[in-house]
C-alpha cells in the first residue's frame, strides 16, 4: 500500500478515471490557489469522485450542496466570511459544464451581476459525464452523446456550444478567462491574476473526459492541447474591459486530427468535418476581433 | 417595547435584534414588507450582509453557504417562493444548518392566488424543518428569537409561519424585545463544525447505501429531540419576558367535551368563539398545533383523548385525507376520540366566527363528518 502525500490539496485516492481531465484540473487549480480557500463544489463527477463518505480527497474546507445552486452557495459563504471580518480566505467554485452552462446558469448570472467575491472555475468536459455521457450546452457541434444520438435522421449534436467566457465577460465582472489543462502555466497565471481582483471571477478550463469523448486516458493532455492548436478552444481572457488572446497558434492544425482521436466524432463524414472546420475558422475570426488582433 | 406597527415590520425589527450576520431575500407577496424592511436595516448598517438574490432558490442556497461558514442566517418568503426553495430546504436540514426563515403563508398556483392559506408550508412538512405556526402577530414576533435559539441547539433549520395579509399587513400593538434583552436569551452562534481553512472539513458529501440511512435516522432523532428544546426554550423565554410558549396551546381543553383544532390565525377566532360558547354553558375548547414539525403527538393525545374533535384547516392533500386531520387522527389511534375534518379558507377565503360556531355545532352530532366549509 502506498501512502498518500501532502503534495496536493486535491489528494490521491479519489475515484476519477485514469487520465481524467477534470481531476487533473482540480489538482492544478487547488495547487495554484493554496491553503487559504474554501471549495464550493457542484454535483457532478468531481463531487462523486472526491467525497464518498467516509472518505474525502479534499485537503481544503469543502462544501457540496446541490447541482444547480453552487454560485449562490458560494455567494453565501463569501458573505459570511466578510460579515465575520475575514477578507483573506478565497471562495472558489468548482463546477462542471452541466452545472455552469445549463442547470445553474441563472444562479451563475446572479452571482456575476451582484459581483460576489468568488472565483468560479468551470471544468468543462463538454458533456454530462456523471450520468453517463449526455449532451450539455457545452457539447460541441457533431458530437455523439447518449442524448445527441447518431441516427438515420439526426447525426449527433446539431447546435454549437455556448460562448460562456463572452457571456461571463458581458456581465462586466472583473475577470473572465478560458484556459486548458494542457497549458498549466497559462492556467496558473490566470488563477493568480483572477485572485488579485475583488468580485466575481470566472475561468472555464477545457478538461477532456476520456470516457465520455472516447479516447485512451493516456492521451487526455494531448487531446486538450490539440483542441487549442486546431482552434476549437481558445486561451483568452477578459480584464479591465478588454479581451486578450493569450496563445495564438501560428500554424493552425486542421480540426480533423483532433476529431479523429475521439469516438464521439467517429461518425463524421467529410462534409461534416468541413463544416466544423468552417465553424472553427469563424470562431477564430470572432475571438481575434474581440481581442483586437488584425 | 410596545409599538403600534405592521406585523411585517415588527417581525423584521425583532429579527434584526437577533443579529443575523447574513440575510438573503427575494421579494414575494405577502412577505415583501419583511424583506424591504430588512433591506432598509442593511442600508443603515444594522445587518452586516444582505444578499439581494435573483430567485428564492438562491436565497436559501446562499444561506446554506453562509450558515455552513458559521454565520447566523435569516430569510423570508411566501407561497411559490417557498416551493421554489423545495430542493435546498431538504439539503439545509440534511446538513443540519440552523437557518431561520419567516414564511408569510400564501396559497399555491394554479390558479395563481396571492392570498392566504397554509398550503405552502404544509406542502414542505417533510423537508426536515421545524415548523412553528403563529396565531397572531405577537406570537410571530416572539417566535423569531425562540426559533433561532431552538434551531441553533437542535442544529435544524426552522420556519416561523404566519398568515399572509391577515397578520403580515395588520397594524396593531406589538411588544418587541429590544436588542440588549434578546442577548439575555439568545447567545452568539458558534457552531462546532464550519468551513474553516485552519480545520478543513468536507460538508454535504455523498453517502452510499452503507451510510445514507444512518444520516436520515440521525436527522429524525434530532427532530424528535427538538420537541424538548422547544418546550424548554419556550419556558425560558416566558421566564425572561413574561410570555410563555409551549409546543402546543390548549385553551380550556381540560374539561371540554368538544374541541376545535387548528393552526395559524383562525385559532384566535376559535378562542373568541369558544369563550362566547362557554358563557352560554357549553363545554368547548380550542387546541393550537403551534408546532407542526416536530409533530407534538404525545401532547395531542393527552389533551384530546375521549373528546369530540373538529380539525379546521386551510390546506389539502389532493386525493387523500387533509394533512392536519390525518396526523391528529393517527395520534389518536386506539382511543375513543371522535374526529371530524373541516377544510376551507383557501386562497384568501375567511374562516369567520359564524363558520367556527357552525363547526362547534356540528360536533354535537357525535358522528364524525368530513366537510368543506366556507
Amino acid at each position: 500500500m502506498t501512502k498518500s502525500t501532502n503534495a496536493h490539496y486535491y489528494a490521491p485516492g479519489h475515484s476519477g478515471c485514469p487520465g481524467c481531465g477534470p481531476s487533473n484540473c482540480m489538482i492544478q487549480v487547488t495547487d495554484a490557489i493554496g491553503k487559504d480557500a474554501i471549495i464550493v463544489n457542484a454535483t457532478g463527477c468531481i463531487e462523486i469522485n472526491s467525497s464518498l463518505y467516509p472518505n474525502s480527497a479534499w485537503r481544503l474546507p469543502y462544501i457540496h450542496v446541490l447541482f444547480e445552486n453552487t454560485a449562490s452557495v458560494a455567494a453565501g459563504v463569501s458573505a459570511a466570511l466578510k460579515a465575520k471580518g475575514n477578507n483573506h480566505t478565497k471562495v472558489v467554485v468548482t463546477a462542471g459544464d452541466g452545472a455552469t452552462y445549463d442547470i445553474g446558469f441563472g444562479a451563475v448570472s446572479g452571482m456575476f451581476e451582484r459581483n460576489d467575491d468568488v472565483l468560479y472555475i468551470c471544468y468543462d468536459n463538454e458533456l454530462y459525464a456523471n450520468t453517463g455521457v449526455q449532451r450539455s450546452g457545452a457539447t460541441p457541434y457533431g458530437a455523439a452523446t447518449t442524448t445527441s444520438f447518431v441516427g438515420k435522421e439526426v447525426r449527433g449534436k446539431q447546435t454549437q456550444k455556448k460562448p460562456i467566457v463572452e457571456i461571463a465577460a458581458m456581465h462586466r465582472i472583473p475577470y473572465a478567462a478560458s484556459a486548458s489543462i494542457a497549458y498549466p502555466q497559462d492556467l496558473k497565471m490566470k488563477i493568480e491574476k483572477a485572485l488579485k481582483h475583488e468580485g466575481a471571477k470566472f475561468i472555464t478550463v477545457n478538461s477532456p473526459c476520456c470516457l465520455g469523448a472516447g479516447f485512451d486516458g493516456s492521451i487526455s493532455i494531448k487531446v486538450a492541447r490539440l483542441a487549442v492548436q486546431s482552434r476549437l478552444w481558445f486561451l483568452f481572457e477578459y480584464e479591465n474591459d478588454e479581451f486578450k488572446l493569450n496563445f495564438n497558434p501560428e500554424q493552425k492544425l486542421p480540426v480533423k486530427e483532433y476529431l479523429s482521436l475521439q469516438k464521439r466524432f467517429a461518425h463524421l463524414n467529410e462534409k461534416e468535418i468541413a463544416l466544423i472546420q468552417k465553424q472553427a475558422d469563424l470562431n477564430y475570426g470572432r475571438i481575434k476581433k474581440l481581442c483586437g488582433i488584425k | 417595547m410596545i409599538k403600534t406597527i405592521e406585523g411585517s415590520r415588527a417581525i423584521a425589527e425583532q429579527a434584526v435584534y437577533c443579529e443575523p450576520e447574513v440575510v438573503a431575500c427575494y421579494p414575494i407577496t405577502p412577505s415583501t414588507h419583511i424583506a424591504e424592511e430588512l433591506a432598509k436595516y442593511y442600508a443603515n448598517g444594522a445587518i452586516k450582509k444582505f444578499i439581494a438574490v435573483e430567485a428564492e432558490f438562491s436565497a436559501i442556497s446562499a444561506l446554506i453557504g453562509a450558515s455552513a461558514a458559521g454565520a447566523r442566517t435569516f430569510s423570508t418568503t411566501s407561497g411559490q417562493g417557498l416551493l421554489l426553495m423545495h430542493e435546498p430546504l431538504l439539503a439545509a436540514s440534511g446538513m443540519r444548518l440552523p437557518i431561520v426563515m419567516v414564511v408569510a403563508n400564501r396559497a399555491v398556483s394554479s390558479p395563481l392566488n396571492i392570498w392566504n392559506d397554509e398550503q405552502d408550508t404544509i406542502t414542505q412538512r417533510d423537508a426536515g424543518w421545524i415548523q412553528l405556526y403563529a396565531k397572531n402577530n405577537q406570537e410571530a414576533v416572539d417566535l423569531v428569537p425562540i426559533a433561532f435559539k431552538v434551531a441553533e441547539q437542535a442544529m435544524l433549520p426552522a420556519m416561523v409561519c404566519l398568515d399572509g395579509f391577515i397578520l403580515t399587513h395588520a397594524v396593531e400593538q406589538i411588544d418587541i424585545i429590544g436588542k440588549e434583552d434578546v442577548k439575555k436569551f439568545l447567545p452568539e452562534f458558534n457552531p462546532e463544525i464550519k468551513l474553516d481553512p485552519e480545520n478543513p472539513v468536507s460538508l454535504g458529501v455523498y453517502a452510499g447505501p452503507a451510510h445514507y440511512q444512518d444520516f436520515r435516522k440521525d436527522l429524525e432523532e434530532g427532530m424528535q429531540e427538538a420537541k424538548k428544546i422547544i418546550s424548554k426554550e419556550g419556558e425560558n423565554f416566558g421566564e425572561l419576558f413574561g410570555k410563555h410558549y409551549n409546543l402546543i396551546l390548549a385553551h380550556k381543553c381540560e374539561d371540554a367535551e368538544r374541541i376545535i383544532v387548528g393552526i395559524g390565525s383562525l385559532v384566535d377566532n376559535a378562542i373568541e368563539v369558544a369563550n362566547e360558547l362557554r358563557e352560554k354553558g357549553e363545554k368547548v375548547g380550542v387546541f393550537h398545533v403551534r408546532t407542526f414539525r416536530p409533530f407534538p403527538r404525545e401532547e395531542i393525545r393527552k389533551e384530546l383523548e375521549g373528546k369530540i374533535v373538529g380539525v379546521i384547516e386551510r390546506d389539502i392533500s389532493l386525493g387523500a385525507s387533509p394533512p392536519i386531520y390525518s396526523e391528529v387522527s393517527e395520534a389518536m389511534q386506539g382511543t375513543q376520540t371522535i374526529i371530524s375534518s373541516f377544510v376551507g379558507g383557501l386562497g384568501g377565503k375567511t374562516i369567520t366566527r359564524p363558520i367556527i360556531r357552525n363547526a362547534f355545532e356540528k360536533l354535537k352530532q357525535k358522528n364524525p363528518v368530513r366537510e368543506w366549509i366556507s
